[in-house]
C-alpha cells in the first residue's frame, strides 16, 4: 500500500516535468557550467575552444591581479548603490507619497510618464538615454539654456550618465511597489497621528515608513538584483568606456568572453556576479519567509 | 495600474467636491507642482524620440522639426529593415510566452492542489530562480549552446528565454490558481473527470484573465530583450528587432537619427499597447509587481 501511494504521488507530480527539464538544462546547467569553466582556459575560438585545459584557480588569481577587476567591482557597487538603492528607491518612494497628495488626474498622468520609460524595450530606452546625454543632447541644451557648463557627459562623466539613465529607466518599479504598499496602510492610523499634532514629515518617518518596511526591504532586494544585471543600457550608452570608466561586471564578463575570446576568464567574472546575486537572492527569500511568519 | 488604482478615500468626499483649495483637504497644489516637475524629467528623454522621428534632419538635440515629415517612417518600413526583424520578434516572443505559459500551468497545478513536503522547497528554488542575474549566465549559456550546436537557432533561443521567464511565471500562475476554489473541481471529479480534464475545463477558464497577464508579461519581456538574442542569434535573417536595430544603427557609421527614432517607435508600440491592456484589465490589483511580492 505505501509503495502504491508513493507511486501515485509521484505520478501526480508528472506535469512538473517539462518545466523542471527546462530549468535544469537552461538555468541550472549554465550556472554549474560557469563554475566549472571558470577553472579552465576555454576560449571562444581556436585550440582552447575544442580542448580546454584545467587551469585550477588561475583565472581567479588573474582576477585579483588584474587592475580592471577591482575597478569594475567598485563601479558595479557604485552603479547599484547610486541608481537603485538611492536613486530608484528614494525617487520611487517620493513619487508614491506625492501621488497620494496630488490630484488624481495629475498623479495618473505622471504615473504614465514614469512607467513609459520602464515599459519601453531596453534597447529603445538606451538609445533615448544616449541621445539625452550626448554632447549636443537634450540635457546640454537645458544646461545651455540656463547658462551653465555643458560637459560631454558620456565621455567625462560616464558613470553619472549611466546612473541617472538607470534611475530614469527603473524608478517605475519602486514607484508601483510603494504605491501598492501605501494603499495598504490604514488611513485611520495616519488620521489619529494627525489629530495628535504630527506633521507630514513626522507621520511619514514614524508611522508610514515603519508600516511599509517589509515592502521597502523587498523592493531594495529586487531592484538591487535587477540593477546588478543591467547590461544593455551601459553597452549602448558607453560600451563600458572610455577606458573602462563605466565597465560594470556584466560588461566586463561580456568583453572578456566575446571581445577578447577568453571564455574561461569571462566565466570567472560571471561566477563572481552569480555569487553576489545568490547572496542577495537568499537574503530576499529569507525576508519573505520572515514576513510570512 | 497607471489608471490611478482605487484607494480608500479619506472621508469619502461627495463627488465633484474634490477641487483644489478646499480647506483641510489633502490634495494640495505643491504636491501637484512637484509631481509635474518630476514627470517632466521623465518625459524629456522620450520627447527627443518622438520629435526626431518626424524630423528629416534629426540629430541628438531635441527640437521641433522644421517640417513634419513621415519620411523616416517610410525609409525604415522595408521588409529587410523592419518587417522581418519584427516578424522574428513576434515569433520569438509569442513562442517563448506560449512555452512558458504551458509549462507554468502544468507545474502550478500539482503545486496548487496537492500538499507535499516537495512544494515549499520547490517554490523557494523557483523564487531563487527569479533572482538569477541572467546577464551573468549569458557567457556560460553561449558555451553550452556551442557545445550542443544550438547556436543561431530560434527554437533553442526560445526555449532558453522560456526557461529564464519560467520562475516568475510559475510563481504568478500558482498565485492565480490558488484563487480558484478546489470545491468547483471536486464536483467534476465526482462526475468522473480526470485531474487534467478538470484543469482544462474548469480551472483554466476561471483563471483566463490571470493567464492573459502571465502571457503578456512574458511576451513583453521577450519582445524587449536585447542581450539574449544578441548573444545567441548570429545570422541577420534570424535576429529580432532589438538586435537588428542595434546592429544597423549602432555599427554602420553615420547614424540616421530620424530613422532610428522612427524604428524605435514602431518597435515599441506593440508592447506599450499590451501594457495598457494589462494595466486596464488588472485594474487596481497591481498584477505585475503584486505577483513579485508573492
Amino acid at each position: 500500500m505505501p509503495a502504491r501511494t508513493g507511486g501515485r504521488r509521484l505520478l501526480r507530480y508528472l506535469p512538473v516535468l517539462p518545466a523542471l527539464l527546462l530549468l535544469l538544462v537552461f538555468l541550472a546547467g549554465p550556472v554549474f557550467w560557469a563554475f566549472q569553466a571558470s577553472f579552465t582556459n576555454i576560449g571562444l575560438t581556436g585550440r582552447n575552444a575544442r580542448n580546454p585545459e584545467w587551469v585550477g584557480l588561475e583565472n581567479y588569481q588573474r582576477l585579483l591581479l588584474d587592475p580592471v577587476f577591482p575597478l569594475s567591482l567598485g563601479l558595479t557597487v557604485l552603479f547599484v548603490a547610486g541608481s537603485a538603492v538611492l536613486g530608484q528607491n528614494l525617487l520611487g518612494l517620493a513619487l508614491a507619497v506625492l501621488m497620494r497628495r496630488a490630484r488624481p488626474a495629475v498623479s495618473s498622468l505622471v504615473g504614465m510618464a514614469v512607467v513609459a520609460a520602464w515599459v519601453l524595450p531596453e534597447i529603445v530606452a538606451a538609445f533615448a538615454a544616449y541621445a539625452y546625454f550626448s554632447r549636443d543632447g537634450t540635457l546640454n541644451q537645458l544646461l545651455g539654456g540656463l547658462g551653465m557648463a555643458q560637459p560631454d557627459w558620456l565621455y567625462s562623466w560616464p558613470m553619472a550618465a549611466v546612473v541617472l539613465a538607470n534611475v530614469w529607466r527603473g524608478t517605475a518599479f519602486s514607484m508601483l511597489v510603494y504605491r501598492a504598499a501605501l494603499n495598504d496602510v490604514p488611513t485611520e492610523v495616519a488620521e489619529a497621528a494627525q489629530m495628535d499634532g504630527a506633521g507630514g514629515w513626522q507621520r511619514l518617518a514614524f508611522i508610514t515608513l515603519p508600516m511599509i518596511r517589509g515592502s521597502i526591504a523587498t523592493n531594495l532586494m529586487l531592484i538591487t538584483l535587477q540593477t546588478l544585471a543591467v547590461f544593455t543600457l551601459i553597452w549602448v550608452m558607453t560600451a563600458g568606456g572610455p577606458a573602462n570608466a563605466s565597465t560594470t561586471l556584466p560588461v566586463l564578463a561580456y568583453q572578456e568572453a566575446f571581445k577578447f575570446g577568453d571564455i574561461g576568464y569571462g566565466t570567472a567574472v560571471a561566477s563572481v556576479l552569480l555569487l553576489i546575486g545568490a547572496v542577495f537572492g537568499v537574503g530576499y527569500i529569507r525576508l519573505l519567509r520572515e514576513e510570512k511568519r | 495600474m497607471t489608471a490611478a488604482p482605487a484607494r480608500a478615500p479619506k472621508a469619502a468626499p461627495p463627488q465633484g467636491a474634490t477641487g483644489p483649495g478646499r480647506p483641510g483637504h489633502r490634495r494640495s497644489s505643491p504636491a501637484d507642482v512637484a509631481l509635474l516637475v518630476l514627470g517632466a524629467c521623465f518625459v524629456l528623454p522620450l520627447l527627443w524620440l518622438v520629435l526626431a522621428s518626424f524630423d528629416a534632419g534629426a540629430g541628438h538635440e531635441t527640437r521641433v522639426p522644421g517640417a513634419v515629415t513621415l519620411d523616416n517612417f517610410a525609409a525604415v518600413m522595408t521588409p529587410g529593415l523592419l518587417l522581418r526583424p519584427l516578424w522574428n520578434s513576434l515569433l520569438l516572443s509569442a513562442g517563448t510566452a506560449a512555452v512558458t505559459l504551458g509549462a507554468a500551468v502544468l507545474t502550478a497545478y500539482p503545486l496548487s492542489r496537492y500538499r507535499s513536503r516537495f512544494n515549499t522547497p520547490f517554490m523557494y528554488a523557483v523564487l531563487l530562480g527569479t533572482c538569477l542575474p541572467i546577464t551573468a549566465i549569458m557567457v556560460p549559456v553561449y558555451g553550452l549552446f556551442v557545445q550542443l550546436e544550438l547556436l543561431d537557432s530560434i527554437p533553442a533561443t526560445m526555449l532558453f528565454m522560456a526557461a529564464t521567464a519560467l520562475p516568475m511565471a510559475i510563481w504568478m500562475t500558482k498565485n492565480f490558481m490558488d484563487g480558484v476554489p478546489v470545491s468547483l473541481e471536486e464536483a467534476a471529479w465526482v462526475d468522473g473527470a480526470s485531474r487534467m480534464t478538470a484543469l482544462r475545463t474548469i480551472v483554466l477558464p476561471l483563471m483566463r484573465q490571470g493567464l492573459g497577464v502571465v502571457f503578456i508579461f512574458v511576451f513583453i519581456q521577450a519582445w524587449g530583450n536585447f542581450f539574449v538574442p544578441f548573444v545567441l542569434l548570429l545570422s541577420e535573417a534570424k535576429q529580432p528587432a532589438a538586435v537588428s536595430i542595434f546592429s544597423f544603427f549602432g555599427q554602420h557609421g553615420a547614424v540616421a537619427y530620424g530613422q532610428l527614432a522612427a524604428f524605435s517607435i514602431l518597435y515599441s508600440l506593440p508592447v506599450l499597447a499590451l501594457y495598457v491592456i494589462v494595466a486596464r484589465g488588472a485594474g487596481s490589483s497591481f498584477a505585475l509587481s503584486g505577483a513579485v511580492r508573492g
